[in-house]
């Protein structure tokens, strides 16, 4: 560490990335088969994931290991926030194309399809009866795509899930302060905390949907509304769901006595993930939920 | 665990597996990036082939050899292949193999994850290539999988799709490792604009990567979801629209073809100087042509689509902003004439195929504003014209940039000049058979032969044979530059200096041909002239 600035930190060849494709063609093979309707699909998928799974455990176990023992200079550590801060700007572009697609919709394809302006003939020659407004319950085809009863209000579940991601983000907050301070105990119960208000979220969304497909019939197949709905929020609740995986695992590490004062940057990244998890929520709330 | 903390003092040389471990496990950038280019080459030749059963299907009219599906699946993976194969991975090996040299760098950023980006590649490509296999046949909806065509894909769609969301993980990947090395390896004293413009181009096009491929996951996502969800992204019945995947679409479309030329502008820039034995014209403005490039690329996207019935505003709107585009792109061509402007001017194989590069994707520039005014657009769209278009740019300009960068690069990485006379051979085959095939389809467009159809009306036929003869040279030809390279590679030839080329300057041409292992163990020291 003392010569920082002119050392050069350089891994050893591994074995865990062509591992890791490996298990991700095993993925995508077995879904592109389930897809096609083959029953063996699914073991493939699964074999897939499991090989995944080993990669990610074992490839993070190495640089847990590389991290921990001091191995990493500031050259290292700065290459791992970029990859992260560019990273969560790949998973931004990645929303932004979905809300994109919701203001579309909301914007200019269901007017259109209603009849407003150059779209007069469209509505008069192929669904007449179609009314815009938005939500759209009945579709221009309802036999294509069924009708609902109503949508997931805002004030409801939504609200009080808003709240619960608010608190997670204090909450990864106080636990940052207390690693800066060197508050173990702190630190892991706030790191505990935020993850469990992650899975309360993922939770209460998970009812909620059931509610939307039991009760509602709201499903994906309702129409622009439930498509963008469904789309929009599961991306987002993969994401909740990932980001607390990760906090579990920052949770398990502290537990152990991983990171110090100064260096980090897992912790951080995760905390950054976290908020950006947050901020698109933020987002859901108000275009698809509220407004 | 580590390989070595590398110093001044502690030397650890070539410490890696020998044998098929040294590629599969390898963290080396060297290595990593002759794999890309070996993989880029070998694709060059499967999208080749395909390219080949179109040509021969037009040599005359009527339906000659394969049925129109099977056509039609030939000119969807022949540009899946050619755009996610060939140029891209091709490009990725130059910048693998240089950048670290450039900035006077040990390695890349994030080693490991480079050797997950490469070794993506030939699995997304095997999901690809297998559903010529299927029953139903591979895709057949075009590369741009517009529905609802795309979605009567038979069983292929699935494989596609998910290919096309493998690659984009390694796009993703490779392009965050770019931008970490250039903003975090530079050696010390190095500031931004004194980075040759090779890492230049590379910086933008990666950001264009990081912002445009995840777009283009979403997009093929909504395909999945349609296909096999019951959403309706795409079908109007359910309020969506399939336009909307237009736009999807080439919101990533666009930015992706500045994926493709951008780092073809750097090779260029970096091969125009050392023969015309002067430093580059106009170095920043060449900086900012190639960031207002990129930021333009974002908000021209539906040009790809003024005939889809969009609002004249809208079709105001990005023609003007497709018309911008040209002011930097004019700047660029103008400071690489600019160049050789009264340079002491030699013509070895790199620099024929760089000044052909000027002249060829001039002509393609051209055809481009020609297709950017919205109304002309109205005659000119989805026919030969635009093939001709996009082929200009793509071949005589991404892949002609490309043979410049590895007849330029080949001394360096192997240590022995290249046959200068097979190389010459090589540049003449290609440049006159490369305009036999595409110039002809110019005529053809204006004149209205659509494209992606297997048959045409009669008319066509002499420019047609013509220009499958060129297609059937061009693809013959390029076996002279496997020849070049074996032969280089083997060590058949003159040795190399570390200069390589009299007008060379840069850090990369201080180390020896072939470079050692890690590039530079100790960071050099910059000398600003």
């Amino acid at each position: 560490m003392t010569d920082s600035d002119k050392a050069y930190y350089l891994p050893s060849p591994s074995h865990w990335p062509i591992t890791g494709s490996i298990g991700l063609f095993g993925i995508f093979l077995g879904a592109a088969i389930w897809l096609n309707g083959a029953t063996f699909g699914p073991w493939v998928m699964a074999l897939g994931s499991a090989v995944f799974i080993y990669m990610l455990i074992g490839w993070f176990g190495v640089v847990i290991h590389e991290s921990e023992s001091g191995q990493y200079n500031d050259q290292v550590d700065d290459s791992f926030r970029m990859g992260m801060i560019w990273f969560i700007f790949s998973e931004i572009m990645f929303f932004a194309c979905f809300f994109g697609a919701l203001f579309y919709a909301r914007m200019l394809s269901v007017p259109w399809l209603g009849g407003d302006g150059a779209g007069f003939m469209t509505n008069y020659i192929l669904w007449p009866n179609f009314v815009d407004n938005w939500p759209i319950s009945v579709t221009p085809d309802p036999t294509l795509f069924r009708e609902y009863l109503e949508v997931v209000p805002a004030w409801g579940v939504p609200a009080v899930n808003t709240v619960i991601l608010l608190s997670s983000g204090v909450t990864i907050t106080l636990a940052h302060w207390a690693l800066k301070e060197g508050d173990r105990k702190s630190l892991v119960r706030w790191l505990f905390a935020t993850f469990a208000l992650g899975f309360v979220f993922v939770g209460m969304q998970g009812q909620e949907y059931y509610h939307a497909y039991h009760e509602l019939n709201l499903t994906l197949n309702s129409g622009i509304y439930g498509t963008t709905f469904f789309m929009l929020t599961g991306f987002h609740g993969l994401h909740v769901t990932l980001g607390s995986i990760m906090l579990v695992v920052i949770w398990a590490r502290a537990k152990k006595g991983h990171f110090s004062e100064e260096r980090h940057f897992a912790f951080e990244a995760v905390a950054w993930y976290w908020h950006f998890v947050d901020v698109v929520w933020l987002l859901l709330f108000v275009t698809v939920y509220w407004v | 665990m580590s390989e070595a903390v590398l110093n001044g003092v502690e030397h650890q040389h070539d410490h890696h597996p020998t044998g098929i471990k040294r590629w599969l496990f390898t963290t080396n950038h060297k290595d990593i990036g002759t794999l890309y280019l070996c993989f880029s080459l070998l694709m060059f030749f499967i999208g080749g082939a395909m390219a080949l059963v179109i040509r021969a299907e037009l040599f005359s009219p009527g339906i000659q050899y394969v049925d129109p599906q099977f056509f039609n699946s030939m000119t969807t993976m022949h540009a899946l292949i050619m755009v996610f194969g060939v140029v891209m991975p091709g490009t990725v090996g130059f910048a693998n193999w240089m950048l670290p040299m450039m900035i006077g760098a040990p390695d890349m950023a994030l080693p490991r994850m480079n050797n997950w980006s490469f070794w993506i590649l030939p699995f997304a490509f095997t999901l690809l290539l297998m559903t010529l296999l299927l029953p139903g046949g591979g895709p057949a909806g075009g590369w741009t999988m517009y529905p609802p065509l795309m979605l009567q894909t038979e069983h292929a769609l699935p494989f596609v799709i998910f290919a096309v969301h493998f690659m984009g993980v390694s796009s993703v990947m490779g392009a965050i490792n770019i931008v970490a090395t250039i903003l975090n390896m530079r050696a010390p004293g190095m500031k931004l604009l004194d980075m040759p413009l090779f890492v230049w181009t590379w910086l933008v096009t990666a950001f264009l990567l990081i912002g445009s491929i995840p777009v283009l996951a979403g997009a093929v996502t909504m395909l999945l979801t349609d296909k096999f969800f019951g959403t309706s992204f795409f079908d109007a019945a359910g309020g969506g629209d399939p336009v909307l995947f237009q736009h999807v679409f080439w919101f990533f479309g666009h930015p992706e073809v500045y994926i493709l030329i951008l780092p073809a502008f750097g090779v260029v820039s970096q091969i125009i100087p050392t023969f015309a034995r002067k430093p580059l014209f106009g170095y920043v403005s060449m900086v900012y042509a190639t960031c207002s490039i990129a930021l333009l690329s974002f908000i021209v996207w539906a040009h790809h689509m003024f005939t889809v019935g969009m609002p004249l505003a809208a079709e105001l709107f990005f023609m003007y902003a497709t018309m911008s585009i040209a002011v930097p792109t004019g700047v660029k061509i103008f400071n690489w004439i600019a160049t050789m402007w009264r340079g002491e001017m030699t013509f070895e194989t790199p620099m024929l195929f760089a000044v052909a590069f000027v002249i060829l994707f001039t002509i393609g520039g051209f055809s481009g504003l020609m297709l950017g005014i919205a109304p002309v657009d109205f005659q000119y769209h989805d026919t030969y014209f635009v093939v001709a278009h996009f082929h200009y740019v793509l071949v005589s300009g991404a892949i002609f940039s490309m043979m410049a960068g590895a007849y330029y690069w080949l001394p360096k990485w192997t240590g022995y000049m290249y046959d200068e006379k097979l190389g010459k051979l090589h540049f003449w085959l290609s440049v006159v058979s490369v305009n036999l095939l595409f110039f002809p389809q110019h005529f053809l467009g204006l004149a209205g032969m659509p494209r992606r159809i297997p048959d045409y009306s009669t008319q066509f036929s002499e420019w047609n044979a013509i220009s499958s003869v060129g297609g059937f040279v061009f693809g013959f030809s390029q076996l002279i530059l496997v020849w070049v390279i074996i032969k280089s590679a083997r060590g058949h030839g003159e040795k190399a200096t570390a200069q390589v080329w009299e007008g060379a300057n840069g850090l990369e041409w201080t180390l020896s041909s072939p470079p050692p292992y890690h590039s530079f163990e100790v960071p050099p020291k910059i000398s600003r002239s």
